[in-house]
C-alpha cells in the first residue's frame, strides 16, 4: 500500500504578490507582474521586460526580521519568505515533533551578489566584511540558510536542474516520505534575477522585448522573472487532523535526449514525463481538468510541449494555460510557484488565464484559456516544468 | 563576392569546428540549417558571433538571422551590403 | 546464476590505447596530443558522427568509449530507451573547457564568448551527448570524486537495477584535463553471462585484468 502524499501548506512570492493572498488577487483580476526592470543595474535595462519582486534586499531582510547588516542573498530571502508562509499555512510550529526536511531548488544561488563583488574578490588588496558573501555563492547555501531560519535539521538538500529544478525538488520530497526517511518536507525553489541570467538569455536570443505570449503563433520568447514557491508535503501520520489542501498523486522526470539546450520538436521528454506522472497517479488523461503548462513563450518550448500534450491527450486537451505571462519565467523557482498555483486551482476551482494570447499556433489544435474560468470543478491538475539539457518533469495534484 | 564566399566558408569551418569538412564540400547555395549542413541553434549563435567578431556586424533580432543564414551566399550578400 | 547483476562489456581508454573487453583494440601512441589521439580513434573506428568535431575533448573521449561499448554488446537494441541508465563520474569536472571559455572572455577588448564552447562548461553534458547519440532516456547522474569510488558507483548501480529503475546501466569514469585523460565505461545487466558485478571485478576491469573470454 503506497503512502499518500498530502499537501498541507503553500507559500510564494513573485512579481504578482508577496504571499498567497496577493497572488490570488492578481491572478483573478488578470493583473500581470511583468514590466520594467528597476532593481538591477544593467545595460539591458531598457531592452527587456521582467517579472521583478519590487522590494530591495534591505526591505526583504527587514521583513524576515534579520539584522540590517546580515550577509544574505536575495535567493535565500525570497525562499525564506515563501517557505515560512507554507509552514505557517501547514500550522507547523515545532519541527521536532516529526522528522522534517527541506529540499530547495535554485539555478543562480548567490550569483546576483557574486557578479557585483567579483572583481573585488580577486583584488587581494581589498578587504572588508563584503568577503563574507563568498560563502553565499554556492547554490546549497540558500537552502542551508532557509533550513536554519525554519529550524529544519533532519534532511537538507538542494537541486539545480535548470528550469525543472523545483518540480524535481517536489518529486524528491515525495520520495523521501514514501521511503520513510522523513515525515514531512518543505519543497520548492527560489531564484533571484541576476545579470548573469539576463546576459545568458540575451545571448540565446530568446527574450521577448514586450510581454511574452505563451502558445501564440507570434510568440517571440520569454520574460525572465524572480521569486520563490514552496509547498509542505506530509505523510498521512504527520498530516492527521490538518486541513489537506490536496494530494500529490503523480510525478515523473525524464530525459529528452535531443539537444544541449533545445527541446525536441516531437516533445519526447515532455511526453515521457507526463506519461510517467499519469501512470503513477493511476489517472487517465481524461481525468485531468487543467494543465498548468510550462509555456515559456519561446518558439521551441511551446511547440515541443504542445506536441507532447497532443500525444498524451489526443484532440481532447483539457483546459490549459501558462501563468508565465503573470510571473515571468522564474527558472529554478517556477515549478514551486506553479505547484502553489495548481493547489489554488483545486482549492478554489479556478483555471487561470493565459495572458497575451491572440492567435492559435498552426501546429496545435488547442487554444489556452484566456479568461478566468470559475465554473468548472477542478479535481486533477497537471503541472509541467522543462529544463535545458532535456530535463523534463511533470507533477499531478489531486483533490483530497 | 566569390572571394568573400570562399573566405566565409573557411571561417565557418573554423568557427563551428566542422573538422573534416573542406570548403569545396560546402555549396554556397545549399541551406546551412536543417537538411543542408545540419547546423543547429547553437551554431546559429556562433554565426552571429562570427559576423560580429570578423565583420563588426551585429544581429540583434534572431528572426533576421533566419534570412541571413539561409546559405553561405546570403551571408556574403549581407556582409557586402552592410560592411562599413 | 540468473537474476544477478553482471558486468557484460567494458571499454578502457588511456595512454594512447583503446581496450575493449580487456583486449587491446587500437593504439595510436605516436599522437602529438590527446586530442589528436581521439581524432585518430574517431577515424579508425569510423564513428561517422560529424557532431563529434564540435564537442569538447571530454565529450569526444566519452563518445569514443561509449560508442565502442554500444558496438560490443548492442544494449541499445536489447533494451527500451528508458530502461538504460547512465551513471558516470570524473575528477576534473569540465575544467578543460571551463579554462578555454575563461580565456575567451578574459580580454574586455576582444570579448567574444562562444556559445558552442559555453554549452560544454558542465561535466554532465557528456552524459547528455551519450544519451543524444544513442537515444538513451533512462536515469542519468554525473558525480565528481577525487578518485573513482567503486563502492559508491557499485551500490548506486545495483540499487537502480534492484528497484527496477533500469535494466541496464552504463557506469564508469571519463576524465580529461591538461592533455591527460582516462576513460573506462562498462555495462551492467541482469544476465547469465559476464562477470559478477562486484567492486573487485570493477577494479580488475579498470586494470584490464577482467577475463571476458571465459564465458
Amino acid at each position: 500500500m503506497s503512502q499518500k502524499i498530502y499537501v498541507t501548506g503553500i507559500g510564494l512570492i513573485s512579481a504578482i504578490g508577496d504571499n498567497v493572498e496577493q497572488t490570488l488577487d492578481s491572478l483573478t483580476r488578470g493583473k500581470t507582474g511583468i514590466g520594467e526592470l528597476e532593481l538591477i543595474d544593467t545595460i539591458h535595462k531598457t531592452r527587456i521586460k521582467v517579472g521583478e519582486v519590487k522590494h530591495t534586499n534591505e526591505e526583504l531582510i527587514k521583513r524576515v526580521g534579520l539584522p540590517a547588516d546580515t550577509k544574505i542573498t536575495r535567493t535565500s530571502l525570497l525562499g525564506m519568505i515563501a517557505a515560512k508562509e507554507a509552514m505557517m499555512w501547514a500550522g507547523i510550529k515545532d519541527t521536532n515533533d516529526f522528522r522534517t526536511g527541506i529540499v530547495s531548488a535554485t539555478s543562480v544561488g548567490g550569483m546576483a551578489i557574486t557578479e557585483n563583488n567579483f572583481n573585488d574578490y580577486l583584488n587581494v588588496e581589498k578587504t572588508g566584511d563584503f568577503l563574507d558573501y563568498i560563502l553565499t555563492h554556492d547554490c546549497g547555501d540558500s537552502t542551508e540558510v532557509m533550513a536554519k531560519y525554519l529550524h529544519i535539521k533532519d534532511y537538507v538538500s538542494t537541486i539545480s536542474t535548470a528550469c525543472s529544478s523545483s518540480a524535481n525538488s517536489i518529486m524528491l520530497g515525495a520520495r523521501l516520505i514514501k521511503n520513510n526517511m522523513v515525515d514531512r518536507v518543505v519543497v520548492g525553489g527560489s531564484d533571484s534575477l541576476s545579470k548573469f541570467t539576463i546576459n545568458g538569455f540575451m545571448t540565446l536570443m530568446i527574450l521577448d522585448k514586450e510581454q511574452c505570449k505563451p502558445f501564440d503563433k507570434d510568440r517571440k520568447g520569454l520574460n525572465l522573472g524572480e521569486g520563490a514557491g514552496f509547498i509542505v508535503l506530509e505523510s498521512e501520520r504527520a498530516a492527521a487532523g490538518k486541513e489537506i489542501l490536496c494530494e500529490l498523486t503523480g510525478y515523473g522526470n525524464s530525459n529528452d535526449a535531443y539537444h544541449q539546450t533545445a527541446s525536441s520538436p516531437t516533445g519526447d521528454g515532455a511526453f515521457l514525463a507526463m506519461e510517467k506522472a499519469l501512470r503513477l497517479s493511476g489517472l487517465k488523461p481524461k481525468d485531468i481538468d487543467y494543465i498548468n503548462a510550462h509555456g515559456t513563450g519561446t518558439e521551441v518550448n511551446d511547440l515541443s510541449e504542445g506536441t507532447a500534450i497532443h500525444r498524451i491527450f489526443g484532440d481532447a486537451v483539457p483546459m490549459i494555460s501558462s501563468t508565465k505571462a503573470f510571473t515571468g519565467h522564474t527558472l529554478g523557482a517556477c515549478g514551486g510557484i506553479e505547484a502553489v498555483l495548481s493547489v489554488l486551482a483545486i482549492k478554489y476551482n479556478l483555471v487561470f488565464p493565459s495572458l497575451n494570447f491572440t492567435n492559435q499556433m498552426n501546429e496545435l489544435k488547442f487554444r489556452p484559456s484566456t479568461v478566468l474560468e470559475t465554473e468548472h470543478p477542478i479535481n486533477h491538475v497537471l503541472s509541467n516544468s522543462f529544463g535545458f539539457g532535456g530535463n523534463s518533469s511533470a507533477l499531478i495534484f489531486s483533490r483530497h | 563576392m566569390e572571394a568573400l564566399i570562399e573566405q566565409l566558408k573557411q571561417e565557418i569551418i573554423a568557427q563551428l569546428n566542422l573538422d573534416g569538412l573542406k570548403t569545396e564540400d560546402i555549396n554556397p547555395d545549399t541551406p546551412l540549417f536543417g537538411d543542408g549542413l545540419g547546423l543547429d541553434s547553437i551554431d546559429a549563435l556562433e554565426l552571429i558571433v562570427l559576423l560580429d567578431k570578423n565583420y563588426g556586424l551585429k544581429i540583434l533580432n534572431p528572426a533576421d538571422g533566419k534570412k541571413i543564414f539561409q546559405s553561405v551566399r546570403s551571408m556574403a550578400e549581407f556582409i557586402s551590403e552592410n560592411k562599413k | 546464476m540468473e537474476n544477478t547483476t553482471k558486468i557484460t562489456a567494458a571499454c578502457v581508454i588511456e595512454n594512447g590505447k583503446v581496450y575493449v573487453n580487456s583486449k587491446l583494440d587500437f593504439a595510436a601512441e605516436g599522437s602529438a596530443t590527446s586530442l589528436d589521439f581521439l581524432k585518430a580513434a574517431y577515424t579508425h573506428y569510423q564513428l561517422n558522427y560529424p557532431k563529434f568535431y564540435k564537442m569538447d575533448s571530454l565529450c569526444k573521449l566519452a563518445m569514443v568509449a561509449s560508442e565502442l561499448l554500444m558496438r560490443t554488446n548492442r544494449i541499445n537494441e536489447k533494451y527500451a530507451s528508458e530502461a538504460i541508465a547512465l551513471i558516470i563520474a570524473n575528477g576534473a569536472s569540465s575544467l578543460e573547457i571551463d579554462t578555454e571559455h575563461q580565456v575567451s572572455i578574459a580580454d574586455e577588448a576582444n570579448f567574444f564568448p562562444s556559445p558552442a564552447v559555453f554549452v560544454y562548461t558542465l561535466p554532465n553534458i557528456l552524459i547528455g551527448e551519450i544519451a543524444i547519440r544513442n537515444k538513451i532516456k533512462g536515469e542519468n547522474t554525473f558525480f565528481i570524486f577525487d578518485t573513482f569510488d567503486e563502492d559508491f558507483i557499485h551500490s548506486y548501480t545495483d540499487s537502480l537495477m534492484n528497484n527496477d529503475k533500469a535494466k541496464c546501466v552504463i557506469a564508469g569514469w571519463v576524465d580529461f584535463y591538461e592533455d591527460k585523460y582516462r576513460a573506462f565505461l562498462y555495462t551492467v545487466e541482469r544476465t547469465n553471462e559476464g562477470e559478477a558485478h562486484t567492486t573487485t571485478n570493477i577494479n580488475k576491469l579498470i586494470d584490464n585484468k577482467l577475463n571476458f573470454e571465459r564465458n
